[in-house]
């Protein structure tokens, strides 16, 4: 029921156009089959699958706007829901904001879709949850993991003859690794286009080896330290650092790419001129659907966000761009930062004294005005010397703005591709070497 | 679902109401409509039965409608009002030892029990994999019982326009007090609960909750700055009286900061953030180091849920949340050996019956009746949060009754009660807590947190900041941030006003698991203080 093909989708979608009263109708389709294995305790603790298919009317009497949508496909029920829109619109205050549908538009499909990876069967998650459990318990070690797949289809159309469909699918898998008296822990992460490539035997070996060389972690003082950041410890912070690129939000005064006097920053050169992170719906690592459902279901384009330091595009909201008399474009849905061909142990070899930091956690904004994050450093963090990484220290807090963090580059690796709990994103993030990064206090968490 | 993700919904449109976890958007006057009981006993029987008859050992159904209503403001306009619900059956069934789960959407009994013969063949799938069989803690057969959330006024049943005209009205007296912007929300939570077991239980629970938050900004064009405050109202698991306010409610600091106890009023509060976000523009930066806090409840419950109700979730302190969330410093040992978690003014209870929180219910999700005990007995660390398949673990001949899904489609998991600092036996307000403090800083409200894997290293910010010298406020100083060891931290607590202060704070948004799911807690506290904590000034230059 979860995947619909095109045919399917615009069938329904015209349907409810059609239904409409209103001046104007929206309509959107997504379904999605997800399948999951947790596992704890060197055992599977749930696993699950959840099919879903809903669907999403807006309808628009002048600016009055109602929304409802249903997870049910027969004529009634489609008739049902175009009447709950119509009249929670006609309940609604005008929204002095209110901008019509958009025109019908061109959209450029992009790979979002891997057939072996939507025909992952219970099978193949117990297999991968078995290829973690089966090296840990045979050294002392306890995994603790996770596999999320998932294939999905996303439509659109309006009473203005736009339509959209495209299918997607992907896969995340993570395994903590601890040694069974809790003084080590290692971490993976892998997010996934697609799952050829995927070795859950590969990748566990990575936690195993970290939760081994972490144990008996040495103590340094806090201070300002050379890091070198594998991607999913800088992911985090440079995802946080996007919500001040809003535009109205920097002209309102209210984000780091607010001007003195008034204004936004967009042109200044901000950060090392190295740092260069764009937005590509159709890059083949990291591709997305071209559809912005955020903004109206405008393309999304290929952008430069910061181009060799210098920011170059901030988000348009469709009122906003026609306020400020700018072009309104689709959100980015992932985020590409350039580096070099360098591997995270290449970082490592290059550097005479630093810390080696396999992933971050909880950040947090601490102060919008600066984006100073806070957050920790967590499963296998290393004191670097002389090129060779000498021994496991004491977990980390940090206070850092990524807008200092991304001025104070040494050295840009090869970029890999990262998904982050909290982020909307999917991004391709280089390993980084980072001077004066600021570590504030001790943690004693393993 | 965070803050991050609420505020990135709070600005969305059509795109964002199509995330699963919010289900479909009906219309106003069905969020006031019931499903009868006899029908979902009907529905629930047909799983219990096919559970047991693919052969399952033990089986639940939770028959789960879940409204929810969203009013999202900002100036002096409207940016939506919604309305969604989400109903389905979730079945969870013990095979060969081991859990099985499936859900559904379709309220049919051929559905629901084809559903649980699913669930029945993903747990038999998975016993390969299984250590040891699941040992359930026993729990008496309810029988056919029911539960409310006592409120004095359903929230759903107040029209929209009042509701829209409440928060315009709030944001009009916070920009004519010099604002200059403000986020106005108002969020409906109603989980219409049906629990059925082959333990012999049907229970039929109504759950409501209300939360009115607001973001507050001052901003200083000339020189860049800009200042946020939020609103200092907390999540409730009462109805619309909240929103209702009522003087003996109102709390008037020292220093003149004003908080709220069992309702709010928005519209002073808002005018309150105004001032107070320009205030802040001005404030003094905070020297950094050594200073004795003092912790409103407004702010302590988020200290409180990080550092205690988190670390003493057994499924943490076991492991089984190792992967995302982390584990907990708190070990068995240390429960075994009475660790001294706090000073002897600290004791902390879980609650799950308080009335006006967000985590009371009658009945967890497993079935099992709500109660009270204590975590932490004058300082002592004496008991974690438990559900069935982990009492057996402390000995406990019978769960606490934390279980808890945030959805009919989600598997129910060990989650946060509320968990309470006591207040203090002797009296003492918070004008006499700080005529005796010298060198002080007394914090207002919650602000940014993040705390380790293992809950040691913890790092809090707040709304208000006041600096505190002999044993009076002298000004409101800003960029404070203070970090903790939490074991040294509680046992820093030297003083904790009487019940007469006493006030709950919460989270309407708790995440943990994988798949994330949310959750609904409150924590009380009265004002307390904790004897020389690291203070970090949080102010930085971006050149």
């Amino acid at each position: 029921m979860g995947i619909l093909s095109e045919q399917e989708a615009k069938a329904i979608l015209e349907k409810v156009v059609k239904l409409s009263k209103a001046d104007e109708c929206s309509a959107q389709l997504n379904g999605s089959i997800t399948g999951n294995i947790r596992y704890a305790l060197n055992s599977v603790s749930t696993s699950g699958i959840v099919d879903d298919l809903q669907l999403g009317v807006q309808v628009a009497f002048g600016k009055r706007v109602g929304t409802a949508t249903i997870n049910e496909f027969d004529d009634a029920s489609l008739e049902k829901v175009v009447r709950r829109a119509e009249e929670l619109a006609r309940l609604a205050p005008e929204n002095p904001e209110f901008l019509p549908a958009i025109d019908k538009q061109t959209y450029k499909p992009s790979e979002t879709f891997d057939a072996k990876t939507a025909a992952i069967a219970p099978e193949y998650r117990a297999d991968v949850a078995a290829a973690c459990i089966e090296p840990c318990k045979a050294d002392k070690l306890v995994a603790a993991g996770f596999l999320s797949d998932s294939q999905s289809f996303f439509a659109a159309a309006n009473s203005k003859g736009n339509f959209f469909y495209q299918k997607s699918a992907g896969a995340d898998f993570t395994c903590t690794v601890r040694t069974d008296d809790g003084r080590g822990s290692g971490w993976v992460a892998r997010n996934l286009r697609g799952i050829d490539a995927f070795d859950a035997k590969k990748e566990i070996a990575i936690a195993i080896d970290k939760a081994k060389r972490s144990v008996d972690a040495k103590a340094l003082e806090p201070g300002k330290y050379t890091v070198i950041l594998e991607p999913a410890a800088s992911a985090g912070l440079i995802s946080f650092m996007m919500f001040g690129f809003d535009a109205r939000q920097a002209d309102e005064g209210r984000s780091f790419l607010s001007k003195k006097g008034g204004g936004n920053k967009l042109g200044e050169k901000l950060f090392d001129e190295r740092v260069t992170i764009y937005a590509d719906p159709w890059d083949k690592e990291a591709a997305v659907i071209p559809f912005d459902p955020q903004n109206d279901g405008l393309p999304r384009e290929r952008v430069n966000i910061i181009n060799k330091g210098k920011v170059e595009y901030l988000q348009y909201s469709r009122y906003w761009a026609e306020q400020k008399k700018k072009t309104a474009q689709g959100q980015p849905g992932n985020l590409i930062m350039i580096g070099g061909d360098k591997s995270t142990m290449d970082l490592v070899k290059s550097t005479k004294k630093g810390i080696l930091v396999t992933r971050t956690w909880y950040i947090r904004m601490v102060d919008p005005q600066t984006v100073l994050l806070t957050g920790l450093t967590r499963d296998g963090t290393f004191y670097v010397e002389e090129g060779e990484i000498k021994y496991p220290i004491k977990n980390f807090r940090f206070n850092e703005s990524p807008v200092i963090m991304l001025n104070n580059i040494e050295e840009l690796g090869k970029p890999v591709r990262v998904g982050d709990d909290e982020s909307p994103f999917v991004m391709m993030i280089p390993p980084m070497k980072i001077r004066d990064f600021t570590f504030t206090s001790l943690s004693d968490a393993v | 679902m965070d803050r991050r993700d609420f505020l990135q919904f709070a600005g969305a449109g059509l795109g964002a109401l199509l995330l699963p976890v919010y289900g479909r958007a009906i219309a106003a006057e069905e969020l006031l409509s019931k499903v009868d009981v006899a029908t979902k006993k009907k529905l629930a029987d047909a799983a219990l039965e096919a559970a047991k008859a693919s052969g399952a050992t033990y089986c639940d159904v939770r028959i789960g409608r879940y409204l929810r209503q969203f009013v999202v403001t900002r100036e002096d306009r409207v940016e939506n009002v919604v309305n969604t619900e989400s109903s389905g059956v979730g079945i969870r069934v013990i095979a060969n030892g081991t859990w099985g789960f499936a859900a559904t959407s379709v309220a049919t009994p051929d559905a629901v029990a084809k559903a649980a013969r699913q669930a029945v063949t993903i747990a038999k799938a998975n016993s390969r994999l299984q250590a040891k069989p699941v040992e359930l803690a026993p729990v008496k057969g309810a029988g056919e019982v029911s539960w409310k959330t006592p409120i004095v006024k359903n929230a759903m049943e107040v029209p929209i326009k009042d509701k829209v005209d409440l928060l315009l009205s709030v944001n009009a007296a916070a920009l004519k007090a010099g604002a200059s912007f403000i986020n106005s929300t108002l969020f409906l939570v109603n989980e219409q609960k049906y629990f059925a077991s082959t333990d012999g239980s049907y229970i039929d629970q109504d759950v409501h909750r209300i939360w009115a938050p607001m973001t507050v900004t001052a901003v200083d064009k000339a020189s860049g700055k800009f200042r946020i405050r939020q609103g200092l109202s907390d999540p409730r698991g009462m109805g619309y009286e909240y929103l209702e306010p009522k003087a003996a409610d109102k709390v008037t600091l020292p220093g003149g900061a004003v908080v709220y106890g069992n309702s709010y009023d928005m519209v002073e509060d808002a005018v309150a953030s105004a001032k107070q976000a320009q205030a802040k523009l001005k404030a003094r930066s905070v020297k950094p180091g050594k200073y004795d806090l003092m912790l409103d409840p407004s702010h302590l419950w988020l200290t409180i849920h990080e550092s205690v109700g988190h670390p003493l979730e057994l499924d943490r302190v076991l492991g089984y949340e190792a992967n995302y969330a982390g584990t907990s410093f708190a070990t068995l040992d240390k429960w075994k050996e009475k660790f001294q978690y706090g000073s002897d003014k600290v004791t902390i209870f879980a609650d799950k019956t308080q009335p006006g929180s967000l985590g009371a219910v009658g009945y967890d999700d497993e079935g099992v009746k709500t109660q009270r005990w204590d975590l932490i007995s004058k300082g002592k660390l004496v008991n974690y949060q438990v559900i069935r398949d982990q009492a057996h673990i402390l000995g406990l001949k019978e769960s606490q009754g934390c279980c808890y899904a945030d959805s009919w489609s989600s598997v129910q998991f060990q989650r946060m009660a509320n968990v309470s600092l006591a207040p203090g036996e002797a009296k003492l307000s918070p004008a006499d807590m700080i005529k005796d403090i010298e060198n002080g800083i007394y914090i207002v409200g919650d602000g940014s947190f993040s705390i380790d894997q293992q809950r040691y290293n913890a790092q809090f910010g707040g709304q208000l900041f006041y600096e505190i010298k002999n044993g009076k406020v002298t000004e409101m100083i800003e960029d404070v941030a203070y970090q903790i060891r939490t074991p040294e931290f509680w046992n820093a607590c030297v003083a904790v006003c009487d019940q007469s202060d006493y006030r709950l704070g919460g989270s309407f948004f708790d995440g943990k698991g994988q798949p994330g799911q949310v959750s609904a807690v409150s924590h009380g506290s009265s004002t307390a203080r904790f004897n020389g904590i690291n203070v970090i000034n949080t102010a930085r230059s971006l050149g």
